[in-house]
């Protein structure tokens, strides 16, 4: 098989996973190495589905040993199988890179034999890559779960990024649909590489040319849709991840429904995109706004209204906190106002120390009156055109409009990683 | 008081700070500055301003001194844009530091400054939009690139992939405004003027990497998907013509 079919094979079995960034640490150039690596990230292009190119996302192989039931690459399917050998990948990152079309290398695998014999694999081509090829710049491993941990540990020390994927959103999940793996085998190399982090931090401490384990930190995703658990089960898991093993980030993947199976939505079922865009949007809320999943969903509200965003749900019933007066109201409370968000906060906070704010000066400052105007007043005065004590009004009025005539897929639901001229930059990742 | 006068100058950054020199001699403003090479639509009465360096370094030093370095940058900076009238505006915005002193540059409200405001935003943005999507190509001897930007970035690019392609030869060129720069390993750079550029023919070798790039940007596309206005926000199609991607051999 030659390169072409190859790559063709092992891209398309690697581009359902959502993680491209290249963020989270810097290491400037070093004369004789190529490349480097930007805090922000960098991104390179974008594919048709409007998602950023970063990374050459590959798999090493998709010949897998195992049979998880939403995959493609399981065993028992019928698909072509390819592997690239370790030169081959090191060769294509490395021409790639000088041409200026990646950022680096975006390194999973499917389970080749077992998951040693896929590690080692894996391990050689960084090897070559960084010592060899003496390659400076971007590199995310996906650790295979079940693996030996010092093939695991090895491989962080030549990563930026390691992530391992926690798959679907429940044990019982798992074993209905990943009959070979299991919670404990995921969150055994979580633990270690947030262990690893750890130590490894305190030996730089010590003394500085100790090698950098895994230096951008980790991440995980989870396939959204393909099983029942409600929106706040899936929320409740996040903000234990981010807890409980100091993850970056967390990413969500609406399935796409790939094989037949009967454990499995129908192939004609549409990728839920919209629960995956409400989930990102509760995400940005627990990570920046101090939100907790708790707030966000309980028992009783178990799933996200689709025509209202997760804050402005929150305010709707929260009426008894507002209005707040922007003059005074503390920061963290200013953050909870729907249309004003992190910036806009942090603007309002030092512009006030100056001078009293009145709706004009917060415009300018960045915030969404159409929607705040409920939910503020400023020097005492109130310019909601609804009376504030009916939150079914309210709901009524800031409701996404024209949502119901929205086809899934259309851009606005991305809108979280639309650029505006200033946060360009900064937010190309989807990251601040 | 403004003069019923052009000032006209080589088009260099040092020739653009004597035209303000020239203009504190006058004592007024000009109506109009013009590089030398702009075809002549006006009926007003020129001036050819000659580029002395030794004034425009004085300029510098006075502009930092009395006014700030962070005005400087943005003089610096702003003559690198695609902004109209750009002469006549960072005279007027140096004219208005000389006046407020340091705090000229937080004047938003001020038409000049805010104009500068996002002539520079614009700037950044595309420097960076540059960074992203300049694409190399490998003519065997060193790498080629060719850009077609509005504002003038690569003076903010280059030292980006001076860093990261340290171990390369190099070579951009941006055909707006008939400017390169070349990068040889080991550290030797520089920058230069040429009207076009004749690149060597595509070796096979390379075909084969940029036929693998775009089946691996085909491909990378999920096709349940396919979303052509976030593609375009994130990546403005003014660029794609020379990206490889988007090309065929
Ligand atoms: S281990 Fe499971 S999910 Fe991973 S490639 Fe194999 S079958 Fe697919």
């Amino acid at each position: 098989m030659n390169l072409m079919e190859k790559l063709e094979i092992l891209t398309d079995a690697a581009k359902y996973d959502v993680a491209c960034t290249s963020s989270g640490v810097n290491r400037p150039g070093m004369p004789g190495k190529l490349g480097n690596a930007v805090k922000a990230g960098i991104c390179h292009s974008f594919a048709a589905d409007g998602r950023c190119i970063s990374l050459l996302k590959v798999l090493m192989s998709n010949d897998c040993a195992f049979d998880c039931s939403y995959c493609v690459n399981r065993v028992s399917q019928d698909v072509k199988r390819a592997s690239f050998t370790p030169e081959e990948l090191c060769r294509l990152t490395i021409e790639f890179y000088r041409r200026n079309y990646i950022e680096g290398l975006f390194l999973s695998s499917a389970v080749v034999k077992n998951p040693d014999y896929t590690c080692e694999l894996m391990l050689q081509t960084l090897r070559m890559l960084r010592e060899k090829e003496n390659f400076w710049g971007y590199v995310h491993v996906k650790a295979i779960p079940g693996a030996d941990p010092v093939l695991t540990e090895k491989l962080g020390f030549y990563a930026d990024r390691m992530s391992v994927n926690i798959e679907l959103p429940s044990q019982k999940s798992l074993k209905l649909l990943a009959p070979q793996k299991s919670k404990e085998k995921i969150l055994a190399p979580m633990g270690q590489i947030r262990d690893g982090i750890k130590e490894n931090a305190t030996d730089i401490v010590r003394y500085k040319a100790a090698p950098r384990f895994v230096p951008a930190g980790q991440s995980t995703q989870m396939i959204i849709g393909a099983t029942p658990e409600s929106d706040w089960q899936i929320l409740n898991l996040t903000e234990g991840l981010y807890k409980k093993y100091s993850l970056k980030r967390v990413f969500f993947s609406a399935y796409m429904p790939v094989v037949e199976h009967r454990n499995l939505p129908a192939k004609t079922t549409p990728p839920p995109l919209l629960r995956e865009h409400r989930l990102y949007q509760a995400d940005w809320l627990l990570r920046f706004y101090g939100f907790e999943a708790r707030e966000i969903l309980d028992d009783d509200h178990p799933d996200f209204d689709p025509a209202l965003d997760p804050k402005c749900n929150w305010a709707v019933h929260h009426m008894e906190c507002f209005p707040i007066e922007v003059n005074r109201a503390p920061y963290e409370m200013l953050l909870r106002v729907p249309g004003i968000g992190v910036k806009s906060a942090m603007r309002i906070r030092s512009a006030r120390r100056c001078a009293q704010l009145d709706f004009d000066g917060l415009k300018k400052l960045g915030v969404v009156l159409k929607r705040a105007r409920y939910f503020i007043t400023c020097k005492g005065k109130s310019i909601s055109p609804l009376p504030m004590d009916n939150p079914a009004v309210i709901a009524g009025a800031i409701r996404e409009r024209g949502f119901s005539q929205t086809p899934i897929g259309a851009p606005e639901q991305l809108s979280l990683f639309d650029p505006t001229p200033r946060d360009k930059v900064q937010c190309l990742t989807g990251q601040i | 008081m403004i003069m019923q006068i052009i000032y006209r100058y080589d088009g260099s950054f040092p020739g653009f700070l004597c035209c303000v020199a020239q203009c504190f001699f006058d004592k007024s403003l000009p109506a109009g500055i013009e590089p030398l090479d702009e075809p002549q639509a006006t009926l007003f009465p020129l001036r050819e301003v000659e580029t002395d360096p030794a004034l425009a370094a004085r300029l510098e030093r006075s502009i930092t001194g009395r006014i700030s370095r962070q005005a400087w940058g943005m003089v610096q900076q702003g003559f690198l844009t695609c902004m109209e009238e750009k002469e006549m505006r960072l005279l007027r915005f140096i004219l208005l530091g000389y006046k407020v002193g340091p705090q000229v540059v937080r004047l938003s409200t001020n038409r000049d400054v805010h104009a500068m405001d996002k002539a520079l935003l614009y700037l950044k943005n595309e420097a960076h939009y540059h960074v992203e999507f300049l694409r190399f190509t490998d003519y065997g001897e060193f790498l080629g690139a060719v850009i077609t930007p509005n504002n003038t970035v690569l003076p903010l690019i280059a030292p980006h992939f001076c860093e990261r392609f340290n171990t390369e030869n190099f070579m951009i060129y941006e055909k707006t405004h008939q400017m390169g720069f070349l990068h040889q390993r080991g550290g030797r750079r520089e920058f230069f003027q040429a009207d076009s550029i004749q690149f060597p023919e595509l070796l096979q070798e390379e075909k084969g990497f940029r036929a693998l790039w775009r089946a691996y940007y085909e491909t990378a596309a999920v096709e349940g998907r396919v979303n052509p206005k976030l593609r375009r926000g994130h990546m403005p199609m003014r660029y794609w013509p020379n990206m490889t991607e988007f090309q065929k051999d």
